[in-house]
């Protein structure tokens, strides 16, 4: 036990109203229970959402939903290190740094407020690359193709990945791209607007992976080209500096230098196939 | 004709299976959810998705036996007929999901996996390691991304469903919803509305279910005039971990690859596990239940580790309830290969390593088998006649459910593994049904209504949200009055049920509703406001919560999860042949007695101020009668061989 003589802890966060406003920190005093996550902290602070000197504030904003590290949406930055708070244990938190927890939202992505950020950005790379299986219909058709137990077991490695953005927030290549609403603009064009600006920034490890994963199954394989296509278009493979911070903090440990490699294997055989004409 | 307009609330496996049907069928779809699609509830199904396979098939599984195993393990309180069409859909779902790249787990031969699971004796789950949840989901998440890039699917995240829109002739129109982000409230003209909005564990406080899971959108339309069937059953697990913020489930899978439950035989014996030798464990229940062994279904195992653990004093630990989930004499390459997410699960929140040290785990509140009251039209065979529009529509024209949410596939217990194959199935067959009813419907499309249709609605909506947040400070604190109503329900509406106490605690609920409508909102913020909608969703709980009480009360019997000391017949006593098989007669006599009184589905409807008004609807038992439910129960053989005479004796006469 890391709290031996006192029964609370402090936790600081690093709070936002809105987009585009600056940021400040609150500092919180949290009662001590034993077995606790920051999801637990951050609900008792919900609970009497007032500052350690004593001042009530709003309750923090923050995303959370199956508190178990398979959903994907409370991640943030706790200590230093990109993580989601569900599996963040207070006990151990403590132990490497007792004086406080530090909450941030991801830095990565557009703070919504407190620390809810848009992480829409993930997911339209998800549709750039095609992460998807083109299957004729839903109709009863049979089984899928039968595949080895080895590749089975490889692909599950990558279809794993929750979209929560631990990559891309440790990726030195993928940067920030913050747009705020104009009065005169309607949602629609506003999306609009904000897909094309990060249509041509880059995709990040996790969309790399999914290309990878649907390449090598049998149906997928037939259109791997399109994937690849999207793969080596602006804002794809070829801007990964290889510094390997994703694999380090991916919570499910996917092997995604590994799908970076292949990628970049894949998509020089492709060009020579396209320059030839094969 | 201008196309036909469905709108979808929640993006779990039932909504997004229904999306992506629709879309092929050229609908316009809108789905509207409180998170991305991707991070909803289902992604926590751990164990896999049943139906009768190849090789089960060949060891003489069948559809049927699927479907016996269901209605059995249900306690014969579903509708059969669209069971049967789900035991017969189910192959055919999962070869769809191995279509749709769902990384099922292999054979050496490349064939798909199987696993057993409980309530059945064959091996008929697949699986995806121990998150084929998550793995199902995701496949329907891409292909509803392939739908949207097509312009086909149109998705709301992050935006709160906050009650069905009913023309004059009570007839859905569509919906109102907010943007949990700007706030906006705003009315959404639907053809259809299709509420997939799964369970509902958050009226218990802590539960295996997901923060999103309150059972808010259930509420909105029960309290809209939708009704509620068999709201009191409520499922609890036998196997998960305590948690400060959560109950983590560990699958049932985990037995099914061979996991142990037992305690020591010696109360709170102090050696570490491993150091207890084999006969000095006490493995309840493969003693009580050679047949199935751990794969008991859940209610059973459920209230056996209740009873090894408060009336035997078996308990582990002193101070906390646990028995022990031995998976350690598994081989370390079929743990990792198979169940590998789940273990991951306890060494991160537990700190050790489950593959090492048997796991402490202890029962937790984890699905609803009540929910909303859906129709269904049965065809010739017994079986479901697919493409009629009563199929999965609530006693709201217009209104369909599907998934967790309604009421029909597993009556009083559900099946490991068949909440999946349930999800998937509503979703893909309410489609064609829903074209049809769009059809049929000669009068004006949701579209081309005037606006004051919606408006009244939308205003009601923004009238009662503009008042929480000008709710004077000072009052009581929703996330406290949240923890007591958890409390309160999870203490008396749970594994054991009495009266006295159920009444109480309803009293109780009462309260704390009033309490609730006068909370104060400590956050007034115009932008992602959490806290109001929090309060809202608290308020709806309380309808529901007081129709699972009441239908609980006033079900005076046992019935799969429900059960009542009170009204639970024993086991036998006797020893001596003929006395024993005379108190199997009238143990028979008193179960025909029962069924006769208490088989029939609770429909509730939400009157003033949420309180229920009960009624009740015949069960059709037209392909299976119903049997006693003993498992194979050591000692039970001479109730089954009395009932099988009397039912011999039936038939021919």
């Amino acid at each position: 036990m890391s709290t031996p003589s006192s029964q609370t802890f402090k936790v600081r966060v690093l709070r936002q109203d809105k987009p585009g406003e600056h940021g400040y920190w609150n500092e919180f005093q949290v009662e001590y229970e034993p077995d606790m996550n920051v999801i637990s902290a951050l609900q008792k602070i919900a609970e009497s959402s007032v500052t350690a000197d004593g001042k009530t504030v709003a309750p923090v904003v923050w995303e959370c939903n199956c508190l178990e590290e398979v959903c994907g949406s409370c991640t943030m930055v706790i200590n230093g290190r990109v993580r989601q708070a569900c599996s963040a244990l207070i006990d151990n938190l403590l132990k490497d740094q007792p004086e406080h927890i530090e909450l941030r939202p991801m830095t990565k992505f557009p703070v919504v407020r407190d620390l809810m950020v848009d992480r829409s950005r993930l997911f339209a790379s998800l549709e750039k690359v095609q992460a998807w299986l083109p299957v004729d219909s839903y109709y009863d058709m049979g089984p899928g193709p039968r595949q080895s137990q080895e590749q089975q077991q490889f692909a599950y490695e990558y279809s794993k990945c929750m979209s929560c953005g631990c990559c891309l927030e440790a990726c030195p290549q993928f940067l920030k791209t913050e747009l705020l609403k104009r009065a005169d603009e309607t949602p629609q064009q506003f999306r609009a607007r904000l897909r094309a600006a990060v249509e041509r920034s880059f995709m990040g490890a996790h969309a790399i992976a999914q290309v990878d994963l649907f390449n090598m199954n049998p149906i997928g394989a037939m259109n791997a080209g399109e994937r690849l296509d999207a793969l080596t278009a602006e804002g794809g493979i070829q801007v990964c500096g290889n510094a390997q911070n994703c694999v380090k903090v991916c919570p499910k440990s996917i092997p995604l230098t590994t799908a970076i490699a292949r990628g970049g294997r894949a998509a020089t055989v492709h060009a020579v196939k396209k320059i030839f004409d094969w | 004709m201008a196309k036909q307009s469905v709108m979808i609330i929640g993006g779990g496996l039932a909504g997004l299976s229904a999306a992506i049907k629709l879309a092929e069928l050229e609908c316009d779809v809108s789905l509207m959810s409180v998170l991305p699609v991707k991070r909803s509830h289902s992604v926590c199904a751990q164990g896999g998705i049943n139906s009768v396979n190849d090789l089960t098939r060949q060891l003489g599984d069948s559809e049927w036996k699927h479907f016996d195993d269901t209605v059995y393990g249900g306690d014969f309180l579903q509708h059969q007929p669209p069971v049967k069409e789900l035991a017969y859909w189910a192959p055919k779902i999962i070869d769809l999901m191995d279509r749709l790249g769902v990384t099922f787990n292999r054979t050496p031969e490349g064939f798909r996996d199987q696993r057993r699971f409980g309530g059945t004796l064959y091996q008929r789950t697949s699986f995806a390691g121990a998150t084929t949840g998550q793995q199902l989901l995701y496949a329907l998440d891409e292909q509803v991304r392939r739908w949207e890039v097509a312009g086909h699917i149109h998705k709301y995240e992050y935006w709160d469903f906050l009650g069905p829109v009913l023309d004059e002739t009570g007839r859905c129109r569509g919906c109102v919803g907010q943007d949990l982000v700007n706030m906006e409230i705003r009315a959404f003209p639907a053809d259809a509305l299709v509420v997939a909005s799964g369970g509902c564990g958050a009226i218990f406080g802590r539960s295996t279910n997901s923060v999103a899971c309150n059972g808010a959108a259930v509420s909105r339309v029960y309290q809209a005039g939708g009704h509620l069937g068999n709201a009191e059953f409520i499922q609890v697990h036998p196997t998960a971990i305590p948690g400060a913020d959560k109950l983590r489930l560990i699958s049932e899978s985990a037995r099914g690859e061979g996991g142990r439950v037992w305690v020591p035989r010696k109360p709170q014996d102090p050696r570490a596990p491993q150091e207890i030798p084999e006969k000095e464990r006490y493995y309840f229940l493969e003693e009580r239940y050679p047949t199935y062994g751990n794969l008991v279904p859940r209610d059973i195992g459920t209230r056996e580790i209740f009873k090894v653990c408060m009336q035997e004093g078996l308990s582990v630990q002193a101070g906390r309830m646990c028995v022990y989930l031995d998976v350690t004499h598994i081989p370390r390459d079929q743990l990792d290969r198979k169940l590998a997410g789940i273990l991951e699960i306890y060494e991160k929140f537990q700190g050790a390593d489950p593959r090492k040290v048997p796991m402490k785990i202890f029962p937790a509140v984890h699905y609803t088998m009540g929910g909303l009251w859906v129709d269904y039209e049965p065809d010739a065979k017994g079986g479901l006649n697919v493409g009629s529009p009563r199929n999965q529509q609530t006693n709201i024209p217009g209104l369909f459910a599907i998934g967790e949410c309604e009421y029909q596939y597993h009556g009083a217990n559900r099946l490991g593994a068949n909440s999946l194959v349930a999800c998937i199935f509503s979703g893909l067959t309410v489609a064609p049904g829903i074209i049809a009813y769009v059809n049929s419907f000669k009068g004006q499309k949701a579209g081309e209504l005037p606006s004051g249709v919606f408006d009244s609605t939308r205003r009601k909506h923004q009238d009662y949200y503009d008042g929480l947040l000008k709710r004077p400070q000072g009052g009581p604190n929703p996330y406290k009055i949240h923890a007591e109503l958890g409390q309160l329900m999870t203490k008396s509406a749970t594994v054991v049920r009495h009266n006295a106490d159920m009444l109480e605690t309803y009293a109780k609920v009462c309260e704390l509703q009033q309490q609730a409508a006068r909370c104060s909102i400590s956050d007034i913020s115009p932008w992602a406001n959490q806290t109001a909608p929090f309060a809202r969703a608290l308020d709806d709980m309380f309808p529901v919560a007081k129709a699972i009480l009441r239908g609980a009360i006033t079900r005076d019997e046992s019935r799969g999860a429900h059960y009542k000391p009170e009204f639970s017949q024993g086991e036998l006593t006797a020893a001596e042949p003929a006395q024993r098989r005379r108190e199997a007669e009238a143990w028979v006599d008193r179960f025909e007695a029962n069924n006769r009184r208490w088989l029939k589905s609770t429909i509730a409807a939400c009157g003033a101020g949420g309180e229920p008004a009960l009624s009740y609807e015949a069960v059709n038992t037209s392909l299976i009668p119903p049997r006693p439910r003993l498992y194979g129960l050591s000692g039970g053989d001479v109730i089954e061989q009395v009932y099988k005479e009397r039912n011999a004796a039936v038939k021919k006469t």
